[in-house]
């Protein structure tokens, strides 16, 4: 079994192959399958619990603070701690909340998550489901968790959980735009909306640079929208504590409310690796143009540090916004989208059409 | 791995919550309270019913929203093959992105972007 850092392909196969060999052609699925989910939910949970860690180092160092550190070394159990307390905590009931859709909400929106993790390219050969319509997969799948948000403000039948929700609905289907109209101007530059290929076409350059101003436009507003997307930073409309006391998760205990939040970090760790994967070249390593021995260096680093590493450069970038940016108003907000971002999208992907037609770009 | 095993993910989530809810409401301890199930709001009793009619106020911007998103819907295939298109690709996009642009330069006339 040929088993290499750098690439996963004939691991994978081999594997496929061990198994298909060894058992029956049912079981063998069930095998493969069993073992996919696994690693995938056990991946899911260690990124979110990952994540919580750091957005609160992240925090406290911008507001000049320590953080979370009594809990192992640098306080890095401490939200395995804080999961173990939410899982032991009695789930609470509200009396007048519309019970089936109050429990449905939570399994909505960590499942949009989980499927839209099915499609991201981690590394070469290293990806659950390959979609020749990756893009369009990954943005429609994780906008349905809006659906769940939306459910959870309703069924708590609790006026600020409502407004909160209707924010959150308004929010996401306004940036949704943006971020594939961004996407878009990098689908014409790259001509496939496949995964794979993709990162592939990336090999001579990022397309954030061969895209010229077009793709850094684009780059940016994808930041702007997905950040919106994700209901963080200072778009986090919905959850506005000053306001609507935690907006659509008031009524949630326990570990329904975890699960919102573990969704959150989750569809900021989707999208981050959706910017990373189509701008920032996915796992293809930097290269720099005639510098061969500077390029053999970065090759020896494997090719799912340099995802992670991208996808972690994006996530610190919105945690940044987060921390400095005062929250918008619901008006400066849609106002922003359908004022600004939309129309200057439009004019970005024309722009970027005319450039690939004079085939201006490297 | 096929587009099947999308199902996969997909039950692979639902056992993710089913199995943490389901531990979560028989394994911790449980009290009893009459004031526990009340709606928290914001800390004082709520007043009147939540499911009513009211403004909504997005309802405008979902409108627009509909509109563009259809739009984006058609632009992905072009996007997909505008590298072998060429000119004639180009040219019919144009005319594609006037007529979008003319319905948001209506509707932001109209006011519909507007917040109020």
């Amino acid at each position: 079994m040929a088993f290499s850092i750098y690439d996963f392909t004939s691991f994978n196969q081999a594997i496929d192959k061990a198994l298909y060999n060894a058992l029956p052609p049912v079981w063998a699925l069930i095998v493969e399958m069993t073992i996919i989910g696994l690693v995938f939910l056990l991946f899911y949970a260690l990124v979110g619990l990952f994540l919580v860690y750091a957005e609160r180092k992240v925090c406290a160092f911008m507001q000049n603070r320590v953080g979370p550190n009594r809990v192992g070394p640098y306080g890095i159990f401490q939200t395995i701690a804080d999961f173990i307390k939410l899982l032991m905590k009695e789930l609470i009931t509200i009396k007048n909340s519309d019970k089936l859709l109050f429990n449905l909400a939570p399994f909505i929106v960590i499942i949009a998550s989980f499927m839209a993790i099915a499609a991201i390219p981690f590394g070469k050969g290293l990806h659950a489901i390959d979609f020749d319509i990756g893009i369009l997969y990954v943005i429609a799948v994780s906008s349905l968790g809006v659906v769940g948000i939306l459910l959870a403000g309703w069924s708590s039948n609790n006026k600020y959980s409502l407004i909160g929700a209707m924010r959150s609905g308004a929010q996401i289907v306004s940036y949704e735009l943006s971020v594939g109209l961004s996407l878009l101007t990098i689908i014409i530059l790259a001509g496939t909306m496949q995964f794979s290929q993709i990162v592939e076409g990336q090999a001579t350059g990022w397309f954030i640079f061969k895209g010229h101003i077009p793709a850094f436009i684009a780059f940016v507003m994808f930041l702007i929208a997905s950040t919106a997307e994700t209901n963080r930073g200072p778009f986090d409309l919905a959850e506005a504590e000053s306001e609507l006391t935690a907006g659509f998760h008031t009524e949630y205990s326990g570990i329904k409310f975890a699960f919102f939040f573990l969704a959150e970090y989750m569809n900021m760790f989707i999208v981050a690796s959706i910017a990373a994967t189509v701008f920032l070249g996915g796992w293809m390593p930097f290269h720099v143009g005639g510098w061969s021995g500077f390029n053999h260096i970065m090759d020896f680093i494997p090719p799912f540090i340099w995802y992670l590493g991208k996808t972690a450069f994006v996530i610190f970038l919105m945690m940044w916004f987060k921390w400095t940016f005062p929250r918008l108003r619901i008006d400066q907000l849609l106002n922003l989208e359908w004022k600004y971002l939309l129309p200057i999208n439009l004019v970005n992907i024309l722009v970027m059409a005319f450039i690939v037609l004079m085939g201006w770009h490297f | 791995m096929s587009a099947e095993s999308l199902i996969l993910f997909f039950i692979v989530g639902a056992f993710l919550v089913g199995i943490a809810i389901l531990f979560s409401s028989y394994i911790p301890p449980k009290s009893t309270n009459p004031q526990k199930s009340e709606t928290y709001e914001c800390g004082i009793p709520t007043e009147g019913i939540t499911w009513l009619q009211f403004n909504v106020g997005y309802y405008l911007f979902a409108i627009v929203f509909l509109v563009f998103d259809v739009e984006t819907v058609f632009i992905f295939p072009w996007a997909r093959v505008m590298k072998t298109a060429g000119t004639k690709g180009f040219v019919e996009i144009i005319i594609f992105f006037f007529v979008l642009g003319a319905g948001l330069l209506y509707a932001w006339k109209k006011g519909a972007l507007k917040w109020e």
